[in-house]
């Protein structure tokens, strides 16, 4: 990675964390649906990037939100487990040779875009509220959960990718 | 060996996710045992320095509010005091010096009450006396469990987690149960174990039991909204709204049993006897 890379990567990570845990995971819209924003970090991740870096590092991430969310290790394992399967879902969102055609997910078709964040959401938020209710009985409030938190999730992180794009 | 050394090379991501999801794993499960040693919590130098931080710059926005409910304990244990007096001036001086209770104050600057298993850290820690197992109130009844302490800050159990299980009676029969969350609603309780027997009415006031070594007898719990029988029809499952706002905790008051070394001994010999 380039020196620029490295920042540029360096500071979403300390944004995305402080910007989830001080004011994010208190939004409670509807009582309980919170966007995880931090996912951002590591869906924007450089594609060519050290892939086993990405999966220390989100795990790293997860660690942290865990930490001040007093939440044991949910977030660690679901950032972990999509961190893990991204390359995959990048495959299957952008084409087999996303290596050299999109260099950022910003740059990809605004379809491409959506299948690609939302599968990813949705992986995630699965794996998060598993392990967060750990009961299998409670089945269907995993699902809820996983749903309508995945839908605000969704939104947002799209939300954010097309204003930040603008830009540049 | 070489072979070995290649798989190790081409699978080395996802040897990582295992180790890293089993480590996460490890975490969760650790985080859901009560009694536990945790160390991955908020009550930490880093995460409470944080929470230090912005509670400092957002406790402005809910001074009115807080401000309103202190004045209004003012007033309620004015009103005790003056009874107090009134019915015998004799009773200040003959007063045990003091209870097996002491309180502490403690202020919130971190709340959780969306997730399931909910927790709170406040600015106080070990250095200020806490320790793992005190009971927490607010001016206007029960809202946790002491879990984890550090230096500076603790994290507390709420009433709002699917785990905590607080002794809990009617106040007017004195039947008891035990108050649990199901995971819904923050502003409501479910009282588990009333037997049948119990009148029960809806708006009845719940208290603090007074059967564990955590809280006195009578601390505020919450009003009767419903109730209904339970399975087996013999006991009643009674939803109860709570007189905390758990969404809106700032001053907190961290309860101290000074008996409880002595309680927890005489308990210990009684099971070893056995």
């Amino acid at each position: 990675m380039q020196n620029s890379e490295i920042i540029t990567n360096l500071s979403r990570f300390i944004i995305v964390l402080l910007l989830q845990v001080l004011l994010l995971n208190h939004i409670n819209f509807l009582g309980y649906i919170n966007p995880y924003l931090y996912l951002l970090f590591i869906l924007l991740f450089p594609f060519t990037g050290n892939k086993s870096l990405l999966i220390v590092l989100s795990f790293l991430l997860g660690l942290f939100v865990d930490i001040f969310g007093d939440s044991g290790g949910v977030h660690a394992a679901a950032s972990v487990f999509v961190a893990w399967v991204r390359p995959w879902l990048l495959k299957f969102s952008f084409g087999v040779s996303y290596e050299y055609n999109a260099v950022r997910v910003s740059k990809g078709a605004l379809s491409q875009q959506l299948t690609f964040i939302s599968i990813f959401v949705f992986l995630h938020h699965l794996v998060l509220f598993s392990m967060e209710v750990f009961n299998v009985s409670h089945i269907l409030l995993i699902l809820q959960s996983t749903l309508f938190n995945s839908l605000f999730s969704i939104l947002v992180i799209q939300s954010v990718i097309l204003i930040f794009s603008r830009n540049s | 060996m070489q072979q070995i050394l290649f798989f190790f090379i081409r699978n080395k991501n996802f040897l990582l996710f295992v180790i890293l999801f089993a480590i996460s794993f490890f975490f969760t499960v650790q985080s859901h045992s009560y009694h536990n040693n945790k160390f991955m919590t908020s009550a930490n130098f880093f995460s409470g320095g944080v929470y230090t931080i912005k509670s400092g710059i957002t406790d402005y926005f809910g001074l009115e509010d807080q401000n309103a409910l202190l004045l209004e304990e003012n007033r309620r244990l004015r009103q005790l005091l003056g009874s107090r007096i009134a019915s015998d001036s004799s009773a200040i001086d003959s007063l045990p010096p003091d209870g097996p209770y002491a309180f502490a104050s403690a202020r919130v600057i971190n709340n959780y009450y969306a997730k399931t298993k909910n927790h709170i850290t406040i600015d106080k820690g070990r250095n200020d006396g806490l320790e793992i197992d005190m009971g927490v109130i607010s001016s206007q009844g029960v809202v946790g469990i002491v879990s984890s302490v550090s230096a500076n800050y603790a994290t507390v159990q709420s009433i709002l987690n699917t785990e905590s299980q607080i002794n809990a009676k009617l106040e007017k029969s004195g039947h008891f149960g035990t108050v649990v969350w199901e995971g819904k609603n923050p502003s409501e309780v479910t009282l588990i174990d009333i037997p049948r027997i119990a009148p029960v009415a809806e708006g009845d006031i719940v208290v603090t039991g007074g059967r564990s070594t955590i809280f006195p007898e009578g601390i505020l719990v919450g009003t009767v909204a419903t109730y209904q029988l339970a399975q087996g029809e013999s006991y009643y499952d009674l939803t109860v709204t709570l007189f905390n706002d758990m969404t809106n905790l700032d001053h907190v008051y961290i309860i101290e049993n000074r008996d409880l070394q002595e309680i927890r001994q005489l308990e210990t010999t009684v099971e070893d006897a056995e």
